[in-house]
């Protein structure tokens, strides 16, 4: 287990270059310019040419990326083209936020998931069956950022119940877990938490009842085990990929979604990308990308080994 | 029935609490357009917005404009200089007389000594604070300053590298931060870069209100300078919040988030009234233009073509298609500006003229005139470019001109916008629709007519040339008299207008919308706002 745990994060370090590099390549081929970033349009040429030379970007973009890469090495992200921060200050803050969302959400959109598919595939061709099935398609299939639009105009346009954008009456730097700031990650939560509520109920459904048609539940039956045994027998079983399935979508949460994000002002990582691309922010793009995948991998090596602990016929070498 | 189960439900789920409780009194929340606080080291990013907030509320600058009135076209004031006069034996040179008694945020005095370290920063990369990033905010607005001088405490000379009588508007986009608290601030940190990031954290201007606190992205919170050396503002907090989303800034007003909101969504502007809140708007010096090409096989060349376009537009047709939110543009400055003079060429809409002047091009029935313009889709200033380029699209093709556009990204056309009608990134265009502010006579005419202002140097696109035009800028710029200088931009807008040297459409109106206990606002036709004036009951 040593070794694997070992070969995994080197396996990382490819991938956090190759993400580096085609993050890069993607901002220089895209139309436009970075210098954008750090002067208005109508500045003359000899101060953009100036401005490039101060910041380097009159560097050929293989020079351009190993200074990048030679500063990542070392744990600088670098600054930000357009407000000379370090990129690593507004990322960590958007990181926490972003989790703050996402764990939420995950809460929200996993349970209803568990507890919809467990239902749907307990009793297979019901009526309960069928409603979690509705249930689960409209969720995977409602555009995130209309769903958004529309409870901000019955919650807090038409009822005034709760907030419309923002993380909390003096931002997240204040954020606390009372109702005051409660209330602002509500909304935001329950839009990003319809997809995984609709993946997890699907997967969950899928799993329940081909377990339920194997041999040992019947064993189990007869040896005169009923609902509440039998349902923990199923749970074990199950669990491995459910798991599996929910720490892709965690991974997809903690991405941030730049839509959803950006309906609430939700100061997380997909509004700093969404910002980041309008501006051609380079470093921001570069920096947030390569965390972001960094995650992914993280959560997948965790995931792989909760999957180890919970089913021991899963062996990892 | 529907609002009334979803009302019980969410009643009996969720506390009573609301959202955007009774705040302090005198507390103002504006939900700007911007996704990022603006830079709040002195010279702020986000365009003029950066300045409507972070720049004229928290710094002064030697000059400013006159925001207090909604009813006549913003002019030039003295600022931190009292007055000031350009040398008779040496041009380039300028005197100015600085206001005495006024202090930073800090404490420490604003003097001669600062108004250099404030030139410095920006334009000499010897200096110990000198910031790139600041550059290239700053010294694009600046086009000929080059350096400044102490005479003694209360006088400085500023030195142009030409003759310019525009320095003094230009100046407006110059803050004085106070180098006093940066000097402490670099005591403590690295490198000016990480010094500087630290003053944006806390800065200190002399303006009339102070930052107290900043979130990132996400807020920034200014108090009311007490000790203010003008007029002190009436507000006693300013809350300034990047929502960059229209319906979600929207939203935030409609649910009490924010007092007042920049540019509202158009399709809700019926829903906000209705709700009581206020919208409001005033003619900017904005120009929403088609900019035609003036080289190479372009049928804009020939003046009849671009008279015969500015006749064939409806521009109220298309100020219906905004919901009322513009007004039309028959020039650069409307009427009744001191630039506007008197030009022959009156635009408005006249088909049968439009025509007739196409006929004598040559162009009609049987030899239809083709068009290709590069637009954006969206973008900062852009209005709504799509529907109104599709509008005049359709109004162009009744007297027989097909229009094709080349669509582009925001920030592509921007980019391409230095590079000139003869670049490849033109794509063959014979126009190109990029907004612009027009405040500044350099901004307003000068880097378009100016031959040397062609593309890449500034933002004659077109690469237009003529020698008359040159004289008329020489002479505007030689003109150190303000109302000679007004005269000589006069003569150089109305030569423009008869040129037809733009297809003006528009000028936008920057709607806000606000709570009505919002009191004592003004919105001048200007860029800016002086957030002095409103208050909140």
């Amino acid at each position: 287990m040593f070794y694997y745990l070992i070969r995994r994060v080197l396996y990382a370090i490819p991938i956090a270059l190759a993400v580096g590099f085609v993050c890069f390549m993607l901002v220089q081929i895209a139309p436009g310019d970075p210098i954008n970033a750090i002067v208005p349009p109508d500045a003359p040429a000899d101060v953009v040419e100036q401005v490039k030379r101060d910041y380097g970007l009159d560097q050929p973009l293989a020079v351009q990326f190993g200074i990048w890469l030679m500063k990542v090495v070392q744990g600088d992200l670098g600054r930000s083209l357009a407000t000379g921060r370090p990129v690593w200050a507004d990322l960590s803050t958007a990181i926490a936020n972003t989790l703050t969302l996402a764990a939420f959400a995950s809460l929200i959109g996993f349970s209803a998931g568990v507890v919809l598919g467990g239902l749907a595939g307990t009793f297979r061709g019901s009526v309960i069956d069928r409603l979690a099935v509705s249930t689960a398609v409209a969720g995977v299939s409602v555009p995130h950022y209309w769903l958004g639009m529309v409870l901000v105009v019955i919650f807090s346009v038409q009822l005034n119940l709760l907030p419309a954008m923002g993380a909390g009456p003096g931002g997240s730097a204040d954020w606390a877990w009372d109702w005051e700031h409660f209330q602002h990650l509500i909304l935001p939560a329950v839009t990003l938490s319809v997809i995984p509520m609709g993946i997890v109920t699907r997967t969950v459904r899928g799993i329940v009842a081909e377990i339920m048609n194997q041999e040992f539940v019947v064993a189990l039956r007869a040896k005169g085990l009923t609902g509440w045994g039998v349902f923990q027998h199923v749970v074990k079983n199950a669990a491995p990929n459910v798991l599996a399935v929910m720490g892709l979508q965690l991974g997809y949460l903690m991405g941030g979604s730049i839509l959803v994000e950006t309906v609430f002002s939700w100061p997380g990582t997909g509004l700093l990308l969404n910002s980041a691309i309008f501006q051609r922010d380079l470093p921001v793009l570069q920096g947030t990308i390569l965390v972001l995948a960094m995650f992914f991998v993280a959560l997948n090596l965790i995931v792989d080994l909760l999957q180890t602990a919970l089913d021991p016929r899963i062996k990892r070498f | 029935m529907l609002r009334r189960l979803l009302l019980a439900a969410c009643a009996a789920l969720l506390p009573a609490t609301l959202p955007g409780g009774a705040n302090a009194q005198g507390t103002i929340r504006i939900g700007m357009t911007a996704a990022d606080i603006p830079l709040t080291h002195g010279q702020p990013d986000q365009g003029f917005e950066g300045n409507r907030f972070t720049g004229i509320p928290l710094y002064d600058s030697l000059t400013a404009w006159d925001l207090s009135s909604a009813d006549r076209p913003s002019t030039l004031i003295p600022g931190l200089a009292e007055r000031w006069e350009s040398d008779p034996a040496d041009r380039t040179r300028w005197i100015f007389h600085l206001r005495r008694g006024v202090t930073f945020h800090d404490g420490s005095p604003f003097n001669a000594d600062a108004v250099v370290w404030n030139v410095r920063k920006v334009l000499d990369r010897d200096a110990p604070h000198y910031d790139a990033r600041q550059v290239g905010l700053t010294a694009s607005r600046m086009p000929t300053l080059r350096r400044a001088e102490k005479i003694d405490d209360y006088t400085v000379a500023l030195f142009t590298s030409e003759p310019d009588s525009l320095l003094p508007i230009n100046l407006t986009n110059l803050f004085m931060a106070s180098p006093a608290h940066w000097e402490r601030l670099r005591a403590q940190h690295p490198t000016a870069e990480a010094t500087w990031n630290a003053f944006a954290a806390n800065p200190s201007g002399t303006g009339p209100f102070r930052l107290v606190r900043l979130v990132p992205r996400e807020r920034a919170e200014m108090v009311r300078n007490e000790s203010y050396w003008g007029t002190r503002a009436r507000a006693e907090r300013i809350v300034l919040l990047p929502i960059p989303d229209a319906n979600a800034r929207t939203a935030a007003l409609l649910s009490n988030q924010v007092d007042w909101i920049e540019a509202p969504a158009p399709d809700a502007l019926p829903q906000i009234r209705s709700r009581g809140f206020v919208i409001t708007h005033n003619v900017q010096p904005h120009v929403w233009p088609w900019q035609p090409c003036f080289v190479g096989d372009s049928p804009l060349r020939d003046v009849r073509v671009r008279r015969a376009l500015n006749l064939a537009i409806d521009r109220e047709q298309i100020r219906a298609l905004l919901g009322g939110l513009m007004v039309p543009a028959v020039g650069t400055v409307q009427p009744g500006h001191p630039w506007w003079g008197n030009p022959s060429f009156q635009i408005r809409t006249d088909l049968a003229e439009a025509r007739r002047l196409l006929a004598e091009a040559g162009y009609g029935p049987q030899r239809p005139l083709n068009l290709r313009v590069q637009i954006s889709a969206s973008g900062s200033g852009q209005m709504q470019p799509l529907p109104m380029n599709e509008l005049i699209q359709q109004q162009l093709r009744q007297v027989g001109v097909h229009v094709e556009f080349d669509v582009v990204e925001w920030n592509t056309l921007f980019t391409n916008w230095r590079n000139g009608c003869q670049h490849p990134s033109a794509r063959g265009a014979h126009a190109i629709n990029v907004s612009f502010a027009a405040m500044d006579p350099f901004f307003a005419m000068v880097r378009f007519w100016d031959s040397k202002m062609a593309a890449p140097v500034s933002n004659n696109w077109g690469m237009f040339s003529d020698p008359r035009f040159d004289a008329l800028v020489a002479a505007a710029r030689n003109a150190f008299d303000p109302a000679e200088r007004d005269a000589a931009l006069a003569r150089l807008h109305a030569a423009g207008v008869d040129e037809a040297l733009f297809i003006w459409i528009a000028h936008d109106v920057a709607p806000r919308a606000m709570s009505r206990r919002i009191q004592g606002y003004v919105q001048p036709q200007s860029w800016f706002v002086d957030l002095r004036l409103p208050y909140i009951q």
